[in-house]
């Protein structure tokens, strides 16, 4: 037995399912129940019942990229802000290997970083590290934070949401996994994408929005609006279910 | 685990005559029984290492404040995307003019003869606040508890619909 | 908590202001939106709830009666106070009040009794004996920059707002006329006006953004006829005489503008 329908807007102690559903994020069994641990959007996907958070705060997972700020340098490590209930950790050795060098002359407070999540113990100690590709510290640029849960929805269905921003202000855009996006480009034109970005997470859990960032976009950047949609490509984006 | 602080504050344009800012050992003990009702809700293991600080502001006094502030404390932690077992809710019963009632105003507080501020999760029914002042037979007291009960379940009501008014009407 | 202004977020501000722009498109001498709303506190004597942009303060007036302070005894006392609550911003602590709420209602202090908004001589009583005393408290609920503009523009509402209740000497005896109340005697209706220094340039009602990364702050006081009242400085950077006078200038215009809402 099923008690709400999919993309129901439910609150935390609603009563979803019986136990012939399996439990999935933003839910959790009590007796033969299956109830909403948050305020979000329901998702049934097969016998799995989710609720997908309108609102959240960050929570590292390992693997995870993310925009952070230095807050602090200690003797053999960079503290970092990551927009989380909990700080990250870069070590002095991910950055200069085994030489023993000066840490702020790489880095220093306030500079932002785009990072991977390396590591989290039980205690959520971050570990972080800039191995990889794009990863490093940013020069230039804005930053916009938005809630950490409508990081997929900014992004779309195969990066069609970013890229169209990207497109059409022909800024450099770079989404953290914890909410914080970084865009680059000419300054009127990162003033359009921070307003459009606004709008996506004002608006994340309503329909037709790709039409409504398209018809945005075209009225900030002053161009036609074209009667024919192209793609009535407008599905919510698979949110990762995990727990 | 997480730890919940509280902070139960009124402001000093309150009440009838002016309070003098900062905590005194009323507002301490609600600060503290506001703690312990929202506690049971949240799911304090999925953030260890971590507080949850709620501020609560009385800016106008008229009975039940503390019953006011953990149902919409408990609002603002859904509203923050904190995971909870249930929102709990909060209303008092006591006895005026001999009869037992809901929601004491402030002057049946002062002449009534019993105050009973209780907060349950209402899935369930648990409850997570209780306290009294006063007088009460045990005959009345199974009264006052059963109309304080259902009163958090109507207030409960209120709270779900504000949550989504939030969100605008098309996924109510 | 310190504020750690993220150093790009520093550099984009700084270098739209020096073009003459600011980060949320308004000009360098435009406020943002301001709300004001009076006797919203029933258990007030009188209360103002005003917002500029998201900054977000509530004012209440409590009258009593009291002593009137020894070297003034024929006037009534105002008492301004403020609480920056936790809940206004991550870098508010529970506590007695930090320097910044001092500051602030010092601030506002001085702009509304150099800026004689209530005729004080009007409220004493008995001379030496029974003054009112105004009990004005800033209870600040969301803080996204420029606190003392709100304080002072709410402050002023809230007072315009209040009834205290008749008090009159009848047979040697003080009689509190609770049915009776009466306005409290307004005589000026003093604002202020903010700028943040970012840059080399000065900007209007500074935002929160603004007030991380501005190298200096100038708050200035005035009354209706154009004279200044309070002024205060703030910041770690320095003004010319110059940039003051150009915000004296500003000013004007700007408590001008603001004054439109206490109609």
């Amino acid at each position: 037995m099923i008690f709400v329908e999919d993309k129901n807007l439910v609150v935390p102690g609603d009563v979803l399912a019986d136990d012939e559903y399996h439990t999935g994020r933003g839910t959790f069994r009590e007796g033969n129940k299956i109830c909403s641990s948050l305020v979000g959007l329901v998702a049934v996907r097969d016998k799995k019942i989710s609720v997908i958070p309108l609102q959240s705060k960050y929570i590292p997972k390992r693997g995870d990229v993310v925009i952070g700020e230095i807050t602090d340098i200690r003797f053999s490590m960079w503290n970092l802000d990551i927009n989380s209930p909990y700080s990250g950790i870069l070590p002095a050795s991910d950055v200069f290997g085994k030489e023993k060098r000066e840490l702020n002359k790489a880095f220093d407070i306030g500079d932002v970083l785009f990072l991977r999540v390396v590591d989290i113990d039980e205690v959520k100690k971050v570990k972080l590290g800039l191995k990889g590709r794009g990863l490093g510290k940013f020069r230039g640029g804005i930053l916009i934070y938005i809630t950490p849960t409508k990081v997929p929805r900014l992004i779309g269905k195969k990066g069609s949401m970013i890229n169209m921003i990207k497109d059409e202000t022909k800024c450099d855009i770079i989404v953290g996994q914890n909410g914080v996006v970084w865009v680059k480009g000419e300054p009127e034109m990162e003033r359009v994408a921070e307003k459009v970005i606004n709008m996506i997470e004002d608006q994340a859990h309503t329909s037709g929005l790709t039409d409504r960032v398209r018809n945005m976009l075209y009225e900030l950047l002053g161009k036609e609006i074209e009667e024919e949609k192209e793609d009535v490509d407008e599905e919510v984006p698979e949110p990762d279910i995990e727990e | 685990m997480a730890v919940i602080r509280c902070r139960y504050n009124m402001a000093p344009f309150s009440v009838g005559d002016r309070k003098r800012p900062g905590p005194d050992r009323r507002s301490v003990e609600i600060s503290k029984i506001t703690a312990d009702a929202l506690k049971p809700a949240v799911f304090l293991e999925k953030f260890p290492r971590s507080t949850i600080d709620v501020f609560i502001e009385i800016l106008e006094a008229e009975g039940g404040t503390r019953c006011a502030g953990i149902t919409a404390a408990s609002v603002a932690l859904a509203d923050a995307g904190i995971p909870m077992r249930d929102l709990v809710v909060s209303c008092a019963a006591g006895k005026a003019d001999g009869n037992v009632v809901l929601d004491l105003s402030e002057d049946e507080d002062k002449e009534g003869e019993a105050d009973l501020p209780v907060a349950i999760m209402p899935r369930t029914g648990e409850i997570t606040l209780l306290q009294m002042d006063g007088h009460l037979t045990s005959e009345e007291f199974d009264k006052a508890l059963d109309l304080a009960v259902e009163g958090c379940k109507k207030i409960n009501e209120i709270q779900k619909e504000a949550i989504k008014n939030r969100y605008g009407e098309e996924n109510g | 908590m310190v504020n750690i202004v993220p150093e790009i977020t520093r550099k984009s501000i700084t270098e739209l202001i020096k073009k003459g722009e600011r980060a949320d498109s308004r000009s360098p001498d435009e406020y943002r939106d301001v709300e004001l709303e009076v006797g919203v506190i029933e258990k007030a004597e009188g209360s103002a709830r005003v917002k500029i942009g998201n900054t977000q303060i509530m004012i209440g007036i409590k009258p009593q009666i009291g002593e009137p302070f020894a070297d003034t005894p024929n006037v009534g006392v105002l008492m301004t106070n403020s609480e920056l609550l936790p809940m206004a911003s991550p870098t508010f602590e529970p506590g007695p009040p930090d320097e910044r709420s001092v500051e602030l209602s010092r601030v506002t202090d001085r702009c509304l009794r150099e800026g004689q908004v209530i005729d004080l001589e009007k409220l004493c009583i008995i001379e030496d004996e029974k003054v009112w005393m105004i009990f004005l408290d800033l209870h600040v609920l969301d803080y996204d920059g420029n606190l003392m503009d709100a304080a002072v523009l709410g402050s002023v509402a809230a007072l315009l707002n209040t009834k205290i209740p008749a008090a009159r000497i009848e047979n040697d005896k003080l009689v509190i006329d609770e049915e009776n109340s009466i306005d409290l005697p307004i005589k000026e209706k003093p604002l202020m006006c903010t700028f943040a220094k970012i840059g080399g340039e000065l900007v209007v009602d500074p935002s929160l953004e603004e007030e991380n990364i501005m190298d200096s702050r100038i708050s200035i006081g005035m009354r209706e006829d154009g004279s200044i009242c309070a002024m205060q400085k703030g910041g770690e950077m320095p003004f010319t005489k110059e940039e003051i006078r150009k915000a004296v200038n500003i000013t004007s215009q700007k408590t001008k503008e603001l004054r439109e809402h206490l109609k």
